[in-house]
């Protein structure tokens, strides 16, 4: 269903039913298990360091929503397509601290002041004067001067103890552009300007002029799904994960990354793949008891009364039954033709039961060789977990 | 981001037909997404994306509007 994506019309196919879930989970983990030995973990883009390699994988499989270094793409329009234009923009996004912006700071102990020298030039480029700095000191009970480049902050009821904490705490003010971007860099990447940033806020960045809307992204898949919706953070998944696959040299077809994207995106919004995504809401106890926690799901399930269909495949392979996937996944369906049986009772009892068992003789062989299809993995874990049960 | 259309009760009853399921198998998308808020949406509608493939050119994607 829906799958024309990931089985272009190429020699790509699949056969149906064929389950391309554990094709591709091997498919991506190999390669994994590569990335382990190796240590370059990091490694910077345009001077900005990046998660890369192993981490930066578990992270977006994971779903993890604060990211070790999330990072925006900033794109501008045409009107700003100069140096001086994007460098301008670039300051916007950058945030300023109070901290930035003082030379030098003294604590005046006899009239409990903090009296601070601010850097005039630096102020001129950022195009901010003392009043803005006042302004963006909204601390309580203090009071704030200010002339020329020098700062005073006196405090109404804070003793000499407490001086030192209120220094600190203003010095980390936040005083102009995007809270949490740290680090702002201006490249011209094939003839365009575009910013880099460390640190990420999507929708205060796409509110600042000159920045466009329709190319401007980031790398944390949440801040896409509340900015541009599921589509948009499909997309981030994808191209995030092919391109830390890519950067380490390995191989994987992007099909693989697509379909897992899909089930991460299913339900409208992101969900992890492993124990508390997609794995542990499987409806089937058995299945989740083979993946992580046996015991937790099998006590649950036993104290609620639950009832375990048997549909899925893990638990088919824990019952030592045909696996609803490949050729197992196919009844045979006959047509019995109702006259004859009408017309004769007691005789086409026999015949009936036969074709029953000649049926059941056609499914067998084939359901053989779907059991063998199954990975080794699986099966093994199937093992693994199935004698527990046994003496439950 | 791909383009999202919504689709009428014919066109959605041909796409049922056409992959055999109903609502709750289709994957969906929230009434709040961004996109939806911009399109006039409700429950149960069913929104056909047609996404930029890397390797398919154009592919045809659905997704059934929830809550």
């Amino acid at each position: 269903m829906c799958m024309n994506e990931q089985i272009s019309k190429t020699k790509h196919l699949y056969s149906p039913e064929e389950a391309i879930g554990v094709i591709a989970a091997q498919s991506l983990s190999e390669p994994a298990t590569q990335m382990t030995m190796r240590t370059y973990h990091f490694a910077g883009t345009a001077g900005i360091q990046v998660t890369l390699g192993l981490p930066r994988i578990i992270e977006i499989f994971d779903a993890r929503k604060e990211l070790a270094t999330p990072t925006m793409e900033v794109y501008l329009t045409k009107d700003y397509q100069s140096a001086g234009k994007a460098k301008k923009v670039a300051e916007n996004i950058k945030q300023v601290k109070l901290r930035d912006l003082v030379v030098s700071d003294v604590i005046d102990l006899t009239n409990l002041e903090i009296i601070a020298k601010l850097d005039s030039k630096m102020m001129k480029d950022l195009e901010l004067d003392i009043e803005k700095v006042k302004k963006a000191i909204k601390l309580k009970k203090v009071k704030v001067e200010g002339e020329g480049s020098e700062l005073r902050v006196a405090s109404t009821t804070i003793d000499v103890k407490n001086l030192h904490k209120l220094k600190y705490k203003l010095m980390e003010l936040h005083i102009k552009g995007i809270k949490g971007v740290s680090q702002v860099i201006v490249n011209k990447d094939r003839g365009e300007w575009v910013i880099n940033t460390l640190g990420s806020n999507l929708k205060k960045v796409l509110k600042i002029e000159g920045v466009d809307p329709y190319r401007t992204k980031c790398n944390n898949m949440f801040e896409m799904l509340d900015v541009f919706g599921v589509e948009a953070a499909r997309n981030t998944i994808i191209e995030q994960a092919k391109y830390t696959l890519d950067e380490q040299g390995l191989n994987v077809d992007i099909r693989y990354i697509m379909l897992l994207a899909d089930l991460m995106t299913f339900t409208g919004e992101i969900k992890a793949i492993g124990r508390y995504g997609i794995a542990g809401e499987k409806k089937s106890i058995l299945a989740r008891a083979a993946f992580e926690e046996t015991k937790k799901h099998l006590i649950s399930a036993s104290i609620r009364n639950d009832r375990d269909e048997l549909s899925g495949i893990v638990e088919n392979i824990m019952m030592n039954q045909v696996i609803p996937a490949g050729t197992g996944s196919f009844d045979l369906v006959g047509h019995i033709p109702k006259e004859p049986m009408a017309a004769a009772k007691p005789e086409t009892s026999k015949p009936k039961k036969s074709a029953e068992k000649e049926s059941k003789k056609v499914a067998k062989p084939k359901a053989v060789k779907a059991e063998k299809k199954v990975p080794a993995k699986k099966a093994a874990k199937a093992k693994k977990t199935a004698p527990k049960k046994t003496k439950k | 981001m791909p383009k999202h259309e919504i689709l009428s009760d014919k066109e959605k009853k041909e796409v049922m037909a056409k992959f055999d399921v109903n609502e709750s198998q289709l994957p969906k998308i929230s009434i709040s997404d961004p996109v939806m808020e911009t399109m006039d949406a409700s429950p149960g509608d069913i929104v056909r994306i047609t996404r930029n493939s890397k390797t398919a050119g154009k592919a045809v994607y659905y997704r059934v509007v929830v809550k």
